[in-house]
C-alpha cells in the first residue's frame, strides 16, 4: 500500500500529508512531481493544498493541465482512490472529476480556523471510518472555498448521496453548506477542510486520522 | 477588430516573435521556419465575467468603497478580467476557432463565468 502525493510548484501541504500518512499512521508515501507520469504501485493519490502554479488565472486552472494529472484522471477512472484537499479540491473541479466550482469566500476573508463538519459517508470509500451524521473537527485555511453549483445540480448531488461533508456553521457562503463532495462511484473525494492537519495529537485533534486510515482497511 | 499584422509589427513591441521577424528581415533564418513563410498574426481581447447568478464579493466591496469616495448611486459593480491575446494562425476562421477553444477551456470556467471574444473585425462570439 503506497500513497502518492502530488507536488506542484506552489503546493504547501504536501509534506503535511506525508507526515499525517507516514509519520502518524505508517502509510508509505511517495511524492509525485507535477511532470511525472508514473503512478505504478500506488493505491491512492492525494492532491494537496497550497497554491498550485501560483493559482494564476483561477485556483487550479493551470494545474489542470499538469502531466501528472492526466494520469490521475485515468487512475480515477480505473477506480483508483483520489483525495483532493483544499487547492486539491479546486483542482478536481477544474479537472471535471467533481462538479461545480470554488469561488471567493463571501466575506472576502482568508479563513483559518477549526470547523465542525457533519459527515454523511454514503459510498465514499475515504469516509467509511465515520458514522452517518457524525460531527468531526478539521481546520480550514482558504480564501476561495465558497462552493458554487446550480440549484438543480446540487439537488442531484444531494439525492445521490455525494454531499458527504457539510459545514455545521457555514463559514464561507458555500451553497448547501457544502464542505466536501464525492464522485458517484465514491472513489474520489474533494474537500476544503484539511484532514491531514487533524492527525497529530501534538497539533490538536485527530479526527482526520480515520480518513487516511481508510487506506489501511 | 480582427487584424492581420503579418511581419510588420507596432513600434515598441519587443516580443520574441518580433525579434524573429527582425531576424528574418536581416536575412537570418527564422527558427523552425527555414523558408521564412509569414504566418498571419491575429489579435483579440477575451472578457471574462462572473455569471450573473454568482456572488461577486470583491465587486461588492469595491462598490462600498465607491460610496466612501463620494461616488453615490453605483447600483451595480462586477469585476471580471480582460485577457489580450495575439495568435498566429493560417486564416481568420482557424484563429477564431482556436480563440474560442482557449476562452472556453482555459481562460474562463463556464461553471461560474461567461466570456466574450472581441475580434477586430467588429464581430463578437459569445458563450
Amino acid at each position: 500500500m503506497t500513497l502518492g502525493v502530488v507536488v506542484f510548484p506552489g503546493s504547501n501541504c504536501d509534506r503535511d500529508v506525508r507526515w499525517a500518512a507516514e509519520g502518524c499512521l505508517g502509510i508509505p508515501t511517495r511524492f509525485l512531481w507535477h511532470e511525472e507520469r508514473d503512478l505504478s504501485g500506488l493505491e491512492a493519490v492525494v492532491i494537496p493544498g497550497g497554491f498550485s502554479y501560483g493559482d494564476y488565472l483561477r485556483c487550479g486552472a493551470i494545474a489542470r493541465f499538469a502531466p501528472v494529472l492526466q494520469e490521475v484522471v485515468a487512475f480515477a477512472e480505473r477506480g483508483g482512490r483520489v483525495l483532493g484537499i483544499c487547492n486539491g479540491f479546486q483542482v478536481l473541479t477544474e479537472l471535471g472529476l467533481l462538479p461545480g466550482a470554488l469561488t471567493r469566500n463571501h466575506n472576502l476573508h482568508f479563513l483559518c480556523e477549526p470547523t465542525d463538519l457533519v459527515v454523511q459517508p454514503g459510498r465514499c470509500s475515504w469516509l467509511q471510518g465515520y458514522g452517518a451524521g457524525e460531527v468531526v473537527t478539521f481546520p480550514i485555511a482558504h480564501g476561495e472555498g465558497r462552493y458554487q453549483a446550480q440549484a438543480e445540480q446540487l439537488r442531484e448531488l444531494d439525492d445521490n448521496g455525494q454531499v458527504v461533508l457539510r459545514y455545521r456553521r457555514n463559514p464561507n457562503g458555500s451553497v448547501g453548506d457544502v464542505a466536501g463532495l464525492s464522485n458517484a462511484a465514491g472513489n474520489v473525494l474533494g474537500l476544503m477542510p484539511h484532514p491531514e492537519r487533524a492527525c497529530d495529537a501534538a497539533t490538536g485533534g485527530i479526527d482526520g486520522q480515520r480518513l487516511l486510515a481508510s487506506l489501511l482497511g | 477588430m480582427l487584424t492581420v499584422q503579418g511581419a510588420r509589427r507596432r513600434e515598441g513591441d519587443h516580443s520574441h516573435r518580433d525579434q524573429r521577424h527582425r531576424a528574418a528581415e536581416a536575412g537570418l533564418p527564422r527558427f523552425n521556419n527555414p523558408r521564412g513563410a509569414q504566418v498571419p498574426l491575429f489579435s483579440a481581447r477575451v472578457l471574462v465575467s462572473l455569471r450573473p447568478s454568482v456572488l461577486d464579493p470583491a465587486g461588492e466591496a469595491t462598490r462600498a468603497a465607491a460610496a466612501r469616495l463620494g461616488v453615490d448611486g453605483v447600483s451595480r459593480l462586477r469585476i471580471g478580467k480582460a485577457v489580450d491575446v495575439e495568435l498566429e494562425a493560417p486564416d481568420a476562421a482557424t484563429a477564431r476557432q482556436q480563440l474560442e477553444l482557449l476562452s472556453d477551456r482555459l481562460l474562463a470556467n463556464p461553471v461560474i463565468e461567461n466570456w466574450t471574444l472581441e475580434l477586430r473585425d467588429g464581430a463578437a462570439a459569445e458563450a
